[in-house]
């Protein structure tokens, strides 16, 4: 299903991220899953949030550069292949291309992990989830 | 050969005369017909009839590139249009060109200084002068040419660039003055070489070379590598354009044709006038300029003056080479650069900020100067795809390279990194500062 994902800019410096998460947990906004991606100059954590409006306002109050973007989410089996067979193989085949994603574990259920990614064509992808039955 | 005795040998005290009756002429005039400078003297509290010596022009008001700016295209212009007969202009570092309009009395003087300047760099009517300078809306073309005719010169108006029918012509034509700019004249120099020809064989002996900072060493070297004497001559479109002040061949100075143009020095911070010797920023009021007369005209050059009658028994004041400037340009690695091109390169990248830093890094004495230019990420640029912002980074870079001509490394920075001022930001700061 699609999911909103808040990213923001920050620069890869200490106490930055820590800053991040300051403005969250003001708000009271819970972090459902987190990737960073870096250079060593600046790096865009991007996150899942139970609420992603709430978390983009008391970001953007802090000052900092963020945005939203819709992504899909995917249940998959939590077992060698899972990701694979459930997401990397049909999306390949379809001719989608994945330009990151991250997974976790844990909260979905047993033996069921999450992942969330950014394909190219949101549309197509999202009725190849359909039509797996992996779509959560 | 002093082309114009009367004036460029008179006594100090005559010419001082001379200046003042000329300037109250000038003020009165401005005052009466161009709304700007009405403004800006009320501003001081200041009339034309406060101006009773040469002392007085202190209490004048400056007026800077940017008056041109906020006036352009004509608002300075103290005739009617229809009196114009030509225009100049040059590109400026922000934004709008500079518009300067000629009457044909401006032209009929400035071909007088340009002669007069050709002249005093040693050039006669029996020279052969090839113009390398630019034709067109730049002074450089114009002004040399008129001024070498007015001369009796024969002149040979190659304009700039195409180095090859250059040298041609320098060989099969016999020149012997070659006007251009210094950095040109070098280019020159490698080309010629690499046409297997040897410029100190040629008849070239002079070389009256200006429109750009350059230093004593280059002139050594120019001097060296193409066999001639090569001259510093000086001007600024807002003012005229070349014929301000030239060297005579004694290299001791360029001066400054005072009859038309009245210079002071001033401290760029405090705007205090400064006494000769003292280096400061060259200020000029033009006092036989119709169109476009300006008051006041802060250069940004910084220079020293000297009143010492010269060798050569010219009486004008000299002034020294320019040893930089007083707004924020910086030379980094050799390369002149203002934060206005960086400024230009941002606001061109679509939701880019213009807010940015340059960090120069002159620490390292065995390594060269670093340049790093940061840039505040707005939400307009940024991008969840770590392709993207890298893209950004890898435009700004390839095209402030091609701007600035050096290479720049792009920091992006998050929003409010850079801290900002009241009034003029501060846009450039030393590594060792951080």
């Amino acid at each position: 299903m699609r999911i909103k994902q808040v990213s923001v800019f920050v620069e890869n410096e200490s106490g930055r991220l820590e800053a991040i998460l300051e403005a969250l947990q003001r708000e009271k906004i819970s972090i459902r899953a987190l990737s960073v991606s870096d250079t060593a100059e600046f790096g865009i954590a991007r996150m899942i949030l139970d609420n992603p409006d709430e978390g983009l306002k008391a970001l953007r109050q802090d000052g900092f550069t963020t945005r939203i973007d819709w992504m899909l989410s995917a249940q998959i089996p939590d077992v060698p292949g899972g990701l694979l067979n459930s997401v990397a193989k049909p999306m390949a085949k379809a001719g989608i291309n994945i330009k990151y994603f991250y997974a976790f574990i844990g909260q979905v259920g047993e033996n069921k992990a999450m992942v969330v990614f950014k394909p190219d064509d949101i549309e197509k992808a999202e009725e190849v989830l359909k039509s797996l039955s992996v779509g959560s | 050969m002093i082309r114009d005795p009367e004036h460029e040998t008179m006594p100090r005290p005559e010419l001082e005369k001379l200046q003042l009756e000329r300037l109250k002429v000038k003020v009165r005039e401005v005052y009466d017909r161009v709304p700007f400078y009405r403004r800006a003297f009320k501003e001081k509290g200041v009339t034309p009839d406060d101006i009773q010596t040469l002392a007085d022009l202190t209490k004048l008001p400056f007026t800077s590139k940017l008056d041109f700016r906020d006036n352009y295209p004509y608002g300075l212009m103290a005739v009617p249009l229809e009196q114009a007969v030509r225009i100049h202009s040059s590109s400026g570092t922000t934004g709008k060109p500079i518009i300067v309009p000629y009457t044909q009395g401006d032209v009929d003087t400035w071909a007088e200084v340009m002669a007069r300047t050709l002249a005093t760099a040693g050039t006669t009517k029996d020279d052969v002068l090839q113009n390398a300078y630019g034709y067109g809306l730049f002074t450089g073309g114009l002004g040399f040419h008129d001024g070498a005719e007015r001369l009796g010169a024969l002149v040979i108006p190659t304009s700039s660039g195409n180095t090859k029918r250059q040298i041609l012509l320098l060989q099969d034509l016999g020149t012997t003055v070659i006007t251009c700019t210094p950095s040109y004249a070098l280019i020159l120099h490698e080309t010629a070489r690499d046409m297997g020809i040897d410029l100190r064989d040629t008849r070239l002996r002079l070389g009256v070379l200006g429109a750009e900072p350059w230093s004593e060493q280059m002139r050594e070297d120019i001097e060296e590598r193409l066999g001639i004497m090569a001259i510093n001559v000086y001007g600024l479109t807002e003012v005229i354009g070349p014929g301000v002040s030239v060297e005579c061949p004694h290299k001791c100075g360029m001066h400054i044709a005072e009859d038309h143009f009245l210079v002071e020095a001033i401290d760029p911070e405090t705007g205090e006038q400064l006494p000769y010797g003292e280096a400061g920023e060259l200020v000029v009021t033009t006092l036989t300029k119709e169109a476009q007369p300006v008051i006041r005209f802060r250069t940004r050059d910084i220079i020293s003056l000297n009143p010492e009658p010269c060798e050569c028994g010219r009486t004008m004041v000299r002034m020294s080479r320019v040893t930089g400037r007083s707004d924020d340009m910086l030379i980094v690695r050799g390369v002149n650069v203002f934060p206005s091109q960086i400024e230009s390169v941002l606001l061109d990248v679509e939701g880019v900020e213009p807010h940015y830093l340059i960090v120069v890094d002159r620490q390292h004495a065995f390594k060269s100067d670093e340049l790093e230019i940061w840039v505040e990420v707005s939400e307009g640029v940024f991008s969840d795809e770590m392709q993207k912002m890298e893209g950004l980074e890898k435009r700004l870079r390839s095209e402030m390279d091609s701007v600035l001509g050096i290479a720049a490394r792009i920091k992006l920075v998050e929003p409010r990194t850079i801290e900002r001022t009241e009034g003029k930001a501060k846009r450039v700061i030393d590594r060792s500062e951080l």
